[in-house]
């Protein structure tokens, strides 16, 4: 076994101790450092992954680290850079024992991590929980807060729940296919199954109920919106960010793996799944007058688009709605990153979150309001930013493989979003503020903030080269299929 | 050609004033205005260059440019996506009037006081859209831009727009705003299905138009998917009845936002069916020609009959462009090259008529603060060349020989008596409805005895004039003149598949 393949893990683990420890026996640290020491210790595990670019092994059957691993590493690390830098503040102001706050951050990251390089079930299942054990706690972590501890309690059990959904559905599988191992489950499926077929299907079926709560696909999503109001600020943005983007890492190597030999199984359970995630979604968010249910909503809507790209997949199709589908993962997180911070800077200097609380914001600070709107018709797919070419890039990839009729939905969701994105802007712009004073905008913050929405109009002008990257990370994913395939037997 | 970068500099020209104008502290509202106006003569002179290189002789798309965007990637094939620019007999005339109406818009833009930086910036983000819709041979990005033109109109009427009060009921500019968005963009949502559907079955790997042009798509196809793009890019250009967007809309917007969505807006929507729904699918366009037509004919008569029953000025306007919409559609339903020529013709006619009109109405709004058309009277004696502008515009909508009006006008009638007789007919009747509600409006208002509550009005500012005298100067020379239009329109229309 190679150890050294999982060096930025390590590092994340062991920055992890020094940050809880730093906070413990240096009082006079100030708090908000640690932030930026967390940061460093994401950024650092980030770099140091770029050495496994274009390279592929495989530690033990266990993990694989290859294109599609280290795309996620970098993926999560910048999610979890850009989190610590923005819960600064917030932390500092109104959160007790920071240095456990920023340990458990970068712990998520490996549990999403390992999610994506998992080659077999139960490490993915371990990773699961690892990540998932990580933001239940930080989702109560405002310790005299009921609502946090609310969202907390109501995460976690219902989280549990559908983590032995999971497992039971994965038990089922493994129970019918007699291997844990993802390509030895593809070879077995690509054989002769109707001797097993029930028995398997109804373990697909649990599996996707298991992840449709990870990724907060409706009828899974009922924590959503709680858990996103009640959580500490740069939790929600945390949550919203790296569970879905970690569950449709899971999703793509269970479905686009494992599972693709099946497709024509379950690709129309998943259109359905995607249906009415993206109409419940928007159509609600448009009900929502609290910037978090609203924000908690329109991600499910999100979410209704990108299980497209899973509904796309084909037993001997291209890989593109994969591709497809992490570009716009991609897009998404930085547009909601880019939206949560805008309104994180906003709550920190008036603990408002409430949409009317918007209103006359580009009065009173012109650049954050300048930002959330970019952010909000990034959202809504608005051309110049990224939700533009992402979403058509992912309806287009749909709309090959038969799926005209879900593009045609989703398209019309996204008026709908739309709409709601254009009452807050509404807020922001056409009111006049209640108070006339101008809100400052700290420097950190504000460096955030640009440098997100660099990313946003990045993506949305010049898509070449993260489209590149995603292809290669999802060929890295494909090609191993092909391979199992062709040969006949997974390692 | 090389001198594809001309097209290009008309979208980065309003690209990078933007940028200039953000970097100008909102204070210099006098600078903005400088800056605002170099670029929109730039953009005049750009187009006008366009406009007369362009070599009618060889006619199809001149100009060429391709950067390549996206390709080699998921379904994209070679030049998957290109920034391909050039331009047709169809597109310069278009091209031309976009330049004239941003640049008199900006000079009416001047008095904008509040917040007149971020109305700049939109303004320009606005008119690169438009540009880039008229220039694009792809459709991604004819999409792109298309879009575009949609993403600042909510700001720009909902910020600077203004509402209107019947007594009984307020349209508030928030309302025109949200309408006229959500129905754009809704009417592209269909378009986005269509052209889905076109790289599906064209199965090229690119959004090319010119390669997507030479696939031949089945009957059956064509018959489905063109009323996507009939219906869907039919909606800004006015289709009845999912028109409804456009008076309300164009009402509470302010008087450059009015001037380019109803003088340019619009056309992008005409321009949308012709460049995509008729040069794809040529079968298509001839199985839903006879429903393109009733609808353009209703809307022509019923945008004339609202008009005349309108108390406001700016809602006559409003309803006369969708009359005046109308007449292009009915000119492409058509389908033969008089009828369609007409079309393209209309669509700068119109531009340039409306244009004015709205920039009329907004100095006589500026003014007095109201656009009651009944409280006014005898104007002429305090702003005669106010009451010339005024007149000569609504003379060019009814279609008095001498004026742009007419050219496209008559061409239109002639195309539809050849086919259709009847159409050609009522399509009279609405020029007769439109010299009624014109002419009793200039009577009302601007003659006869003055109403001394407006004894105080002024004559325009000279900016206002100079602004209509540029418009003004094109209708004329069009109506005089049309030869440069039409030999480069006729051309090109010629080489549209299934116009003849």
């Amino acid at each position: 076994m190679d150890w050294s393949l999982l060096v930025p893990e390590y590092i994340l683990a062991g920055w992890a101790a020094m940050v809880v420890s730093l906070d413990l026996f240096w009082g006079r640290l100030r708090k908000e450092q640690l932030a930026y020491v967390a940061a460093a210790g994401a950024l650092t595990a980030t770099l140091v992954s770029l050495i496994w670019v274009n390279d592929s092994a495989s530690f033990g059957n266990l993990l694989q680290v290859d294109n599609y691993t280290t795309f996620f590493r970098i993926f999560f690390g910048l999610i979890a850079f850009f989190i610590c830098l923005a819960s600064a503040q917030y932390v500092k102001d109104r959160l007790l024992h920071p240095g456990e706050y920023y340990a458990l951050i970068l712990l998520t990251v490996i549990g999403g991590t390992y999610m994506a390089a998992a080659k077999e079930l139960l490490t993915a299942y371990i990773s699961l929980e690892l990540l998932s054990f990580s933001l239940y706690v930080l989702t109560s972590y405002a310790k005299f807060d009921l609502k946090s501890n609310e969202a907390g309690l109501k995460y976690m059990l219902l989280g549990a729940f559908s983590s032995a959904i999971f497992l039971y559905g994965m038990s089922l599988v493994y129970g019918v296919t007699k291997t844990t191992s993802f390509a030895g489950i593809a070879t077995t499926l690509s054989g002769d199954t109707s001797g097993i077929a029930f028995a398997l299907f109804l373990g697909i079926v649990l599996m996707i109920a298991g992840l449709g709560f990870k990724v907060a696909a409706v009828p899974f999503h009922m924590w959503t919106p709680d858990a996103y109001e009640g959580a500490p600020l740069p939790i929600t943005v945390f949550i919203s960010a790296i569970s879905k983007a970690a569950g449709f890492a899971l999703f793509l190597k269970l479905f686009g793996r494992a599972l693709l030999p099946m497709a024509d199984d379950w690709r129309w359970i998943i259109a359905g799944l995607s249906t009415a995630t993206m109409v419940l979604g928007n159509l609600v968010a448009i009900q929502q007058h609290n910037i978090k249910r609203l924000l908690a909503y329109s991600s499910i809507g999100q979410v209704g688009f990108m299980l497209m790209g899973i509904a796309a997949l084909t037993p001997h199709g291209p890989s593109d709605p994969a591709s497809a589908l992490l570009l716009h993962l991609t897009g998404y997180v930085i547009t909601n990153l880019a939206a949560f911070v805008c309104v994180i800077v906003y709550y920190n200097q008036t603990g408002k979150d409430e949409i009317a609380d918007f209103g006359g914001l580009a009065e009173r600070a012109p650049f954050l309001a300048l930002c959330l709107t970019i952010a909000l018709f990034s959202l809504a797919g608005m051309p110049l930013f990224a939700g533009f070419t992402t979403k058509f890039i992912l309806f287009q990839a749909a709309a090959q493989q038969d799926l005209l009729w879900l593009s045609s939905i989703a398209v019309f969701m996204s008026v709908v979003s739309l709409y709601y994105c254009l009452g807050i802007i509404k807020q922001m712009y056409l009111l006049e503020p209640m108070e006339k004073v101008r809100l400052p905008v700290p420097r950190m913050e504000y460096a955030v903030v640009a440098a997100l929405i660099v990313g946003v109009l990045l993506m949305g002008l010049y898509p070449q080269p993260l489209f590149d990257g995603v292809e290669n990370a999802t060929s890295a994913l494909f090609q191993a299929t092909q391979a199992a395939a062709v040969t006949g037997v997974g390692p | 050609m090389d001198s594809g970068w001309l097209l290009f500099a008309t979208i980065a020209v309003p690209l990078t004033t933007a940028l200039i104008i953000m970097a100008i502290p909102s204070t210099y509202k006098q600078q903005v205005r400088w800056v605002a106006t170099a670029a929109g003569f730039t953009m005049f002179v750009l187009s006008v260059i366009i406009f007369a290189l362009y070599n009618y002789k060889e006619g199809g798309l001149q100009f060429d440019l391709r950067l390549c965007w996206l390709e080699n990637v998921a379904f994209l094939g070679k030049d998957g996506i290109t920034l391909h620019l050039a331009v047709d007999g169809i597109s310069v005339p278009l091209v031309l009037l976009t330049g004239i109406v941003i640049f008199s818009g900006c000079l009416i833009s001047w008095s904008i006081e509040y917040r007149n930086k971020d109305f700049f910036i939109l303004l320009m983000l606005l008119v690169s859209g438009v540009f880039g819709v008229f220039q694009s041979a792809d459709l991604f990005f004819l999409f792109f831009f298309y879009e575009l033109a949609v993403l600042p109109m909510y700001l720009l009427i909902g910020v600077w727009g203004s509402s209107t009060d019947f007594g009984t009921y307020v349209r508030t500019k928030e309302y025109g705003a949200m309408k006229l968005t959500l129905y754009l963009v809704a009417g592209s949502a269909l378009v986005f299905i269509g052209i889905f559907a076109t790289f599906v079955e064209a199965g090229k790997g690119t959004f090319d138009l010119p390669v997507l042009g030479q696939v031949t798509y089945s009957e059956t196809f064509q018959k489905t998917f063109y009323p996507f793009f009939m219906v869907g890019f039919g909606v800004l250009a006015g289709l009845w009845p999912f028109h409804t967007w456009s008076p309300d809309g164009h009402v509470a917007a302010p008087t450059a936002v009015s001037m380019l969505h109803a003088g340019v807006l619009m056309k992008l929507g005409a321009y949308g069916i012709i460049r995509v729904g008729m040069s794809l699918f040529p079968e298509g366009a001839e199985f839903w020609a006879p429903a393109l037509l009733v609808l353009g004919t209703t809307g022509a008569l019923y945008g004339a009959m609202s008009a005349m029953a309108q108390r406001d000025l700016k809602y006559v306007v409003g309803y006369s462009s969708v009359s005046h919409m109308g007449y292009v559609l009915m000119g492409l339903a058509t389908l033969n090259p008089i009828g369609v020529n007409g079309a393209v013709l209309q669509m700068f006619a119109h531009g340039v008529m409306t244009a004015l009109f709205f920039a009329m109405v907004g100095a006589i709004y500026d003014q007095a603060g109201v656009r009651e058309i009944w409280t006014f009277g005898g104007l002429a004696q305090r702003m005669p060349r106010f009451v010339a502008f005024f007149a000569i515009a609504g003379l060019s909508s009814l279609g008095l020989p001498g004026l742009a009006g007419f050219v496209a006008e008559f061409n239109i009638f002639a195309g539809l008596f050849k086919t259709y007789p009847l159409f050609g007919a009522l399509g009279i009747l609405t020029a007769a409805i439109t010299a009624v509600y014109i002419l009793r409006l200039l009577a009302a208002a601007f003659f006869g005895p003055l109403n001394e509550k407006w004894a105080h009005l002024k004559e325009m500012r000279l900016l206002e004039q100079a602004a209509g005298a540029i418009l003004l100067v094109f209708i004329v020379f069009m109506g005089v003149w049309p030869a440069p239009f039409v030999d480069r329109i006729a051309q090109s229309v010629l080489a549209l598949p299934g116009i003849g």
